[in-house]
């Protein structure tokens, strides 16, 4: 009789329920959203705040200069001596004083009591230019209107030659799309890849593990525990995802930041122009995204994400799992751990450097080289820099690897869970493996 | 019948050999006591019988068939190095054990809820495995142990871990588990509880069985034709009677009353022993001294 998915539902049900899944559940998408809406939210608080300038111009030249906004107000100071005039400022409590003392000269001086803000700085520079500007063109007689009229906006869009004629393409979105399935598939073989060898440690120091392979074969106890830690991954992964969407959906909601457009706006925008789009979004990033996000190819980014996503955690999880067995606990892990995490950990760091050199020949071997291709392969998915055959191969080789590793690492496992009290070395190892 | 047969098992490892040509038999519905020093190898045999390990050579026969898997729902195994998981509810971890024999889960619900009442645990089923004492820890692995009522019982040291009160009542359960017809394979070093429970031993040593039978056949083997006697009587005047065929092991006087122990050296009749003692006084009483199981166990394996 088949016992896995009677382990399987055991190891399942044993994690999900436990109170360190639920708060990472909760937490995770919570870290993950805020890291999307702070930036938006943290620029809201500051544009909030409301603060008043003092401005003395000697000239006088300056007063249609400075209208008050609705974050920034003005007050003309007249005091003509400039100690009294800075002890007012002083008492008045306004966060900055500009002092104006050359006719339609380009200097000014800006005092206050802390450094003052970039943006206030930022912002009466702007003001003062454009003021001049303006000057300047009434003296050289050139008209404003025929000058905002001769400027241009300009937006490349990126299309790729391909078998079924040209296509839209962004170089930037597909690049983050790759690298945030790098990260989270190394993160998840991480994560629950030590997780499979804490389980099987726990069996063995709880001796549990002779009891229950009594009842089961050494093979259906490993299986039933990696696939039952697969789906909790998996169960965790869906969670952020839906979590996050919530999450980051509602508060757009209520605090209107309406970063992203709609599904329904979406369809629509599909059938305009790029720069029908441009004069909508007034944005042509923003525009470049949304083409970016309609053109993705999703089916085969989604498909080679779960495949390598599954075939990686399954190639690792089976190592872990085979470490596991051999040591007594989680402190004698560390010289079998270095071998199992150097590859991936080196596929990761390469990831980086391969986002910008997609065909090179190192971005060739890593994805296909099964210890490496989980994490490399996707993101040369994403870019849409790969051929079909080496992709083939890729799936082939770690379908292989896994296969392969499942049955060494069942081998280690059936005699590593019963031997206690026995510092387990390399070449102890080998001899486990040609044990009948 | 005989319920499980092994025939010349052999296991080697790399350095030393567990088993060399083992053949047990157990007969159904009896206790078979599988005793030996540490290392000896009745841990490899059991692991064999379980299917955890395979013999390197040599077969095993449960009901007269050769070992197959389906035969592991037909053995309940209580092992020396056994455990729980400490997060997990006992009800759970039980029905979780159960279901692993291949119970159903309404059998199996069924069945652990009359066995928690008769060992009167109920109240622990929603409780979590590490909140338990040791001893009470030992309660439900046995009760998971048996709660598929399979017809081969295996207990390697059943009794560690358990007070002499909790001992008693599961040597009364061992013993009324045979009386239901289930043939239990019993390994201890308590030679005391061997006595007790077992109706066949096999006593093995170094990788060989060195002595196996029934209980009985065996401490006669190992009689030695001695006899203890409370005698109040003139001694001296015994002892000078005795013939060479006779020798006092032992000699103990409280007062006019003489503790014996005499040994018989040739083929006499124990009556000629008595009717030379009563010539001298009264014989209070005079019994064979049968060997203990814990002597035999340290005269054959020192022998061996």
């Amino acid at each position: 009789m088949n016992k896995i998915p009677l382990i399987l539902k055991r190891e399942y049900l044993t994690r999900v329920k436990k109170k360190s899944f639920l708060i990472m559940t909760i937490v995770g998408p919570i870290l993950m959203a805020a890291l999307m809406i702070a930036p938006i939210w943290f620029a809201m608080m500051d544009d909030n705040e409301k603060k008043a300038i003092s401005i003395y111009d000697k000239t006088g030249k300056y007063v249609s200069a400075f209208d008050n906004t609705e974050n920034i107000s003005y007050r003309f100071l007249t005091e003509n001596n400039a100690e009294k005039r800075k002890d007012e400022f002083k008492k008045s409590g306004d966060y900055a004083m500009l002092s104006i003392l050359d006719t339609l000269s380009n200097e000014f001086v800006l005092y206050s009591e802390k450094t003052p803000d970039f943006e206030i700085k930022q912002k009466l520079t702007e003001k003062l230019e454009r003021f001049l500007e303006e000057q300047n063109y009434r003296k050289l007689g050139i008209n404003k209107a025929t000058l905002d009229s001769a400027k241009v906006s300009v937006h490349i869009q990126p299309k790729t030659l391909t078998a079924d004629g040209e296509k839209d393409s962004s170089a930037e979105l597909p690049l983050a799309i790759g690298f945030i399935a790098a990260i989270i598939i190394y993160m998840f073989i991480f994560m629950y890849g030590v997780q499979v060898m804490r389980g099987v440690i726990e069996e063995k120091v709880n001796r549990v593990v002779e009891v229950l392979i009594s009842s089961v074969k050494p093979f259906q106890l490993m299986a039933g525990k990696i696939i039952g830690i697969a789906l909790v991954a998996l169960t965790q992964f869906l969670l952020w995802a839906i979590l996050t969407g919530i999450i980051v959906g509602v508060v757009s909601l209520i605090f209107g930041l309406n970063s992203m457009p709609q599904e329904q706006d979406l369809s629509q925008l599909q059938n305009m122009s790029s720069g029908e789009l441009d004069g909508i979004m007034g944005n042509s990033q923003i525009a470049g995204i949304v083409f970016g996000l309609m053109n993705f190819n999703w089916l085969a980014m989604i498909t080679t994400f779960i495949f390598f996503f599954i075939g990686g955690y399954l190639l690792y999880a089976s190592l872990f799992a085979a470490i596991g067995s051999a040591v007594d606990n989680e402190t004698d892990t560390q010289q079998f751990m270095l071998p199992v995490t150097v590859p991936l950990i080196l596929a990761f760091v390469a990831a980086q450097g391969i986002i910008k050199n997609p065909d090179g020949s190192l971005a060739f071997w890593m994805s296909i080289i099964p210890f490496t291709s989980p994490i490399i392969m996707p993101v040369r998915v994403a870019m849409g820099r790969y051929e079909i055959w080496e992709l083939v191969l890729s799936v082939g080789l770690l379908v292989g690897a896994f296969l392969a590793t499942v049955w060494l690492a069942a081998k280690i496992y059936k005699v590593g869970i019963l031997m206690y009290g026995k510092k387990v070395s390399y070449k102890e190892l080998w001899k486990w493996l040609r044990y009948k | 019948m005989e319920i499980l047969k092994t025939q010349k098992v052999v296991k080697q490892f790399e350095n030393h050999r567990a088993l060399s040509e083992v053949s047990i038999s157990v007969e159904e519905g009896t206790v078979f006591g599988l005793l030996g020093p540490n290392g000896a190898g009745k841990t490899t045999l059991i692991r064999i019988i379980n299917q955890i390990t395979a013999p390197d050579s040599g077969e095993v026969f449960l009901f007269n068939e050769k070992l197959k898997p389906e035969h592991i729902k037909d053995i309940g195994y209580l092992p020396e190095e056994r455990g729980l998981y400490k997060k997990m509810k006992v009800g759970e971890q039980a029905m979780y054990f159960a279901q692993l024999k291949g119970m159903t889960k309404n059998d199996a619900k069924a069945k652990l809820k009359s066995l928690f009442e008769k060992f009167e645990v109920n109240e622990w089923w929603n409780k979590k495995v590490e909140e338990l004492s040791k001893g009470m820890q030992q309660k439900v692995q046995f009760i998971t142990t048996i709660v598929h009522q399979p017809k081969l019982l295996i207990f390697d040291e059943p009794f560690s871990g358990f007070d002499p009160i909790n001992a008693d009542v599961l040597k009364n359960e061992i013993l009324a588990l045979k009386k239901n017809g289930a043939s239990i394979i019993f390994s201890t070093h308590n030679m005391a509880s061997v006595e007790e429970v077992c109706d066949n031993i096999a006593l093995i040593n170094k990788s060989n069985k060195i002595l196996d039978g029934k209980v009985a056949d065996i401490k006669n083997q190992f009689k030695s034709n001695v006899f203890e006697i409370i005698f109040d009587g003139n001694f001296n005047k015994f002892e000078a009677s005795l013939s060479a065929d006779y020798e006092i092991v032992e000699n103990a006087q409280v007062n006019a009353t003489s503790i014996l122990k005499v040994k018989i050296l040739n083929d006499l009749s124990t009556n000629d022993l008595l009717s030379r003692m009563l010539q001298f006084g009264k014989v209070i009483s005079f019994n064979e001294v049968v060997p203990s199981m814990h002597d035999i166990f340290i005269k054959a394996v020192n022998g061996n």
